[in-house]
């Protein structure tokens, strides 16, 4: 039926509703406790949106970006502990487990502005020079994904090994302000979540043009037939990177934000499970889809709480199972569920998914040499 | 052209929103008098006007952590039905409300929140991990609830909503070192999971024994789950130890006492002191493994007492005759209890009354009377020093003079200046 509307309309419809459903309906509906929640996953649905343009679109199966969000939120939490000690004071567990002193590459923690640039442009700029490096030298697939694991298993073991300076394994945690603004005043935690969404909202749309864009086109191109792109004489890697360092921006600012919303950021966030889990959501949702990580994300995150609450002993098994239906009848992820409907009452939605370009299924038989795309996936082709 | 109109066109709403959000700011870090966390304005939700009065169990009954910290579930779920069939707590009947921790921090957290916000529960019972503890802190500190934390930690720590059950330094880490002074063992070896509990204990070891003219001759650390330690087995062999202490978790125990065994090593040549090695863990590292080596707790299976007899039984009546006991359920269980007895005192649910009523509360727990400090909330404990006997059961070899006094911060002894 959305069908009849043109297609800016429907984009216009969607971005207000859900700027309705997040700035208007949660807050009036929502308890504080769970507005709270609802921000939090928020913040797991922005490393979602990366994800998506990263994966989804650009065929890199990013395996690590719990190392960005934890830059984006160690980074956050480090001026917090020091804004939170006072002027030249040292953070508690610095006296607890350190020397009693801060450590030189702390201080320039201590100014909020200094922290905004840093949790903006440190991950956005270390992906870029990982990806420069590992791009430029064709490395992908199956490589690319076990390369951006190790980093995400190195960067939690250093985040643990170094207690004196990091918090080790209890991370950081226990922040008073935020910002100068206190962090026990309900009010304060609602300004962060409508922080949050108006955040989610705005990289939705920036992923919307992206994709929109020639430069989306180019990376959907890239992604299915990167040999055909590179003798069209455009540089792959560089096509690459962009959507890599753009996703490490976005898993940084999630952190960010997650940090104070949650109240702690440890190393059991960033490490190898935590950036599987963010690829679940993406994938439960629909990778290359615009919706569908966002959603994917918070749907799963929702109904890892709500379940767990109902059924603290065996809730793990709801979840097991909801992985296994969606990988076995909706390999694209549910966004894609109209889509498979119409094909099994007719196949005339052929049109519709060539259209949306969502089916990374539709590919190559010359670039044999790119291992890793997603069994699931191709398995359903075959 | 459209395309630029529709970059400004999506922008505008945002800033609006964001603008909207900005300007409904709250109270400011800076504004008035700040350091009384009651003046944020959390209210206690709890309800008890009715017959029943909810309390928390919040335990990792998924993830790495489930295998121990079901078991504290077990022994709560004892004490709770214990309760409720000798007529409840002033009256009322305990309904509880179970959440799943899921080995996570932030999990802990979350669920934290959940159980004193939307169930507002009296009290929260659980909790293992130091990392886990300290996620919770500052979420039981904001909205001034109480938690019952029922696991021996590195101490240093003492919030004014926590009650902490299970032993600090100077209860077991403390005894531990000394018990092997007193054997004539003058050169110490470390080996500890690497994270924050083994961490700080061993600094505050490593402080002690510079005072008492013990060496420390080694102090290596491997990653939680590391099960690899022939470099480890190998540095400690060579090192000139005559004793090591043992602060290694989980599963890396059973590949450590295997590693230590197939070296040579025993239990006389160098006896192991472990602090995270109970009856539980006896049985998965295998005793053939480890018969003769030595622990430090407060309570063991066979301690002989009325209480604990009654305790065991009935632990093994609900849940089965080949399980066993452990000083965490042992804590827990207690800590059930003098709960029971602070609100009974304080004639109250109340929060703030309770802390008040806490000081002097007693428990006869299987352990031994157990008495609550009103200063630290921590209780006094006898330590005892345990070998493994060879039916997997651990056997006092080495009683405290009677309960110690609880010193999170390790205030009474010269040495430890400095360390908090």
């Amino acid at each position: 039926m959305s069908a009849r509307l043109g297609p800016r309309a429907r984009v216009w419809g969607g971005f207000l509703l859900a700027a309705a459903l997040l700035l208007g309906v949660a807050p009036a509906v929502l308890s504080d406790f769970r507005l709270n929640l609802l921000g939090k996953f928020l913040c797991l649905a922005m490393v979602a949106v990366g994800i998506g343009l990263a994966w989804g679109r650009g065929g890199m199966l990013t395996l690590g970006q719990g190392v960005f969000f934890g830059l984006g939120g160690y980074l956050m939490a480090m001026h917090l502990k020091l804004a939170d000690a006072g002027p030249g004071g040292v953070p508690d567990f610095m006296l607890l487990y350190g020397d009693g002193t801060v450590p030189g590459w702390w201080e320039p923690f201590r100014s909020p502005v200094v922290t905004i640039l840093a949790i903006l442009l440190l991950p956005a700029g270390l992906a870029a020079l990982l990806g420069l490096a590992v791009f430029k030298r064709r490395v992908r697939g199956a490589y690319f994904a076990i390369l951006s694991q190790a980093l995400a298993a190195a960067f939690a073991i250093l985040l643990i090994g170094q207690q004196k300076v990091t918090g080790g394994t209890n991370g950081l945690n226990g922040f008073r302000g935020f910002f100068g603004y206190d962090l026990s005043d309900p009010v304060n935690k609602r300004m962060l979540y409508y922080i949050a969404a108006v955040v989610l909202l705005l990289m939705v749309a920036a992923v919307r043009l992206l994709m929109r864009s020639r430069y989306g086109e180019l990376l959907v191109a890239v992604r299915d037939q990167e040999n055909r792109v590179r003798f069209l004489g455009y540089d792959p890697a560089l096509v690459k990177v962009v959507a890599y360092t753009v996703a490490a921006a976005f898993a940084a600012i999630g952190g960010a934000l997650f940090t104070p919303i949650v109240g702690i950021i440890s190393p059991a966030d960033v490490g190898v499970v935590p950036s599987i889990a963010f690829l679940v959501g993406v994938a439960i949702g629909g990778r290359a889809t615009l919706l569908g990580p966002v959603l994917g994300a918070i749907g799963v995150s929702w109904a890892e709480t709500s379940l767990s609450e109902s059924f603290p002993s065996f809730w793990t098994y709801f979840q097991g199972a909801l992985f296994i239906v969606v990988v076995a009848f909706l390999p694209n992820g549910l966004a894609t569920l109209g889509q498979v409907w119409r094909r099994r009452r007719g196949g005339s939605g052929a049109g519709i998914a060539a259209d949306d370009a969502v089916r990374p299924d539709a590919r190559r038989s010359d670039d044999q040499e790119s291992g890793v795309h997603d069994p699931a996936v191709s398995g359903r082709t075959a | 052209m459209t395309r630029l109109l529709t970059t400004r066109a999506l922008a505008a709403p945002a800033a609006v929103a964001l603008v909207l959000a900005l300007g409904a700011c709250g109270s400011r870090t800076d504004a008035g008098a700040s350091g009384d966390s009651s003046a944020s304005g959390s209210t206690s939700c709890v309800d008890t006007s009715g017959d029943s009065i909810k309390i928390g169990f919040l335990n990792s009954l998924s993830g790495t952590m489930a295998i121990s910290e079901q078991t504290v579930r077990d022994a709560l779920d004892l004490a709770a039905e214990e309760i409720n069939a000798g007529g409840g707590v002033l009256g009322k009947q305990l309904e509880i409300v179970g959440e799943d921790g899921a080995s996570e921090p932030t999990v802990f957290a979350e669920k934290a929140e959940k159980l004193i916000k939307s169930d507002c529960v009296a009290a929260v019972f659980g909790g293992w991990t130091s990392s886990s503890r300290k996620a919770m802190l500052p979420v039981f500190e904001s909205n001034d609830a109480l938690l019952f934390y029922p696991v021996q930690y590195e101490g240093l720590e003492a919030s004014p909503n926590i009650f902490y059950t299970g032993a600090t330094t100077n209860q077991q880490i403390l005894p531990g070192v000394e018990y092997l002074k007193e054997q004539g063992k003058t050169k110490l070896f470390l080996v500890g999971s690497d994270y924050v509990f083994p961490r700080t204990a061993n600094k505050e070891i490593v402080a002690w024994a510079e005072a008492n003219g013990v060496e420390i001759v080694g102090e290596e650390y491997a990653p939680l789950g590391h099960t690899d330690f022939a470099t480890i087995v190998t540095k400690l062999k060579g090192s000139g130890a005559d004793a090591v202490f043992n602060t290694l978790n989980g599963d890396s125990n059973v590949a450590f006492f295997k590693e230590y065994k197939n070296v040579g090593l025993t239990a006389d040549t160098l006896p192991v002191v472990s602090v995270s090695i109970a009856e539980e863990e006896v049985g998965g590292i295998g005793i053939e493994n480890i018969e003769g080596q030595l622990t430090a707790w407060n309570y063991y299976q066979t301690v002989e007492s009325p209480e604990n007899e009654k305790f065991v039984a009935a632990f093994k009546a609900k849940y089965g005759d080949d399980r066993v006991t452990s000083d965490p359920m042992e804590a827990a269980y207690t800590s059930l209890y003098l709960w029971k007895g602070m609100v009974e005192k304080a004639e109250s649910f109340d929060v703030a009354d309770i802390q008040e009523a806490a000081d002097g509360v007693s428990f006869d727990a299987p352990e031994g009377t157990v008495t609550v400090n009103g200063d630290n909330h921590h209780i006094a404990k006898t330590a005892l020093i345990g070998k493994i006997g060879p039916d997997g059961l651990i056997y006092t070899e080495w009683s405290s003079d009677g309960p110690i006094e609880p010193d999170p911060f390790l205030e009474g002894y010269d040495w430890a200046e400095g360390l908090s």
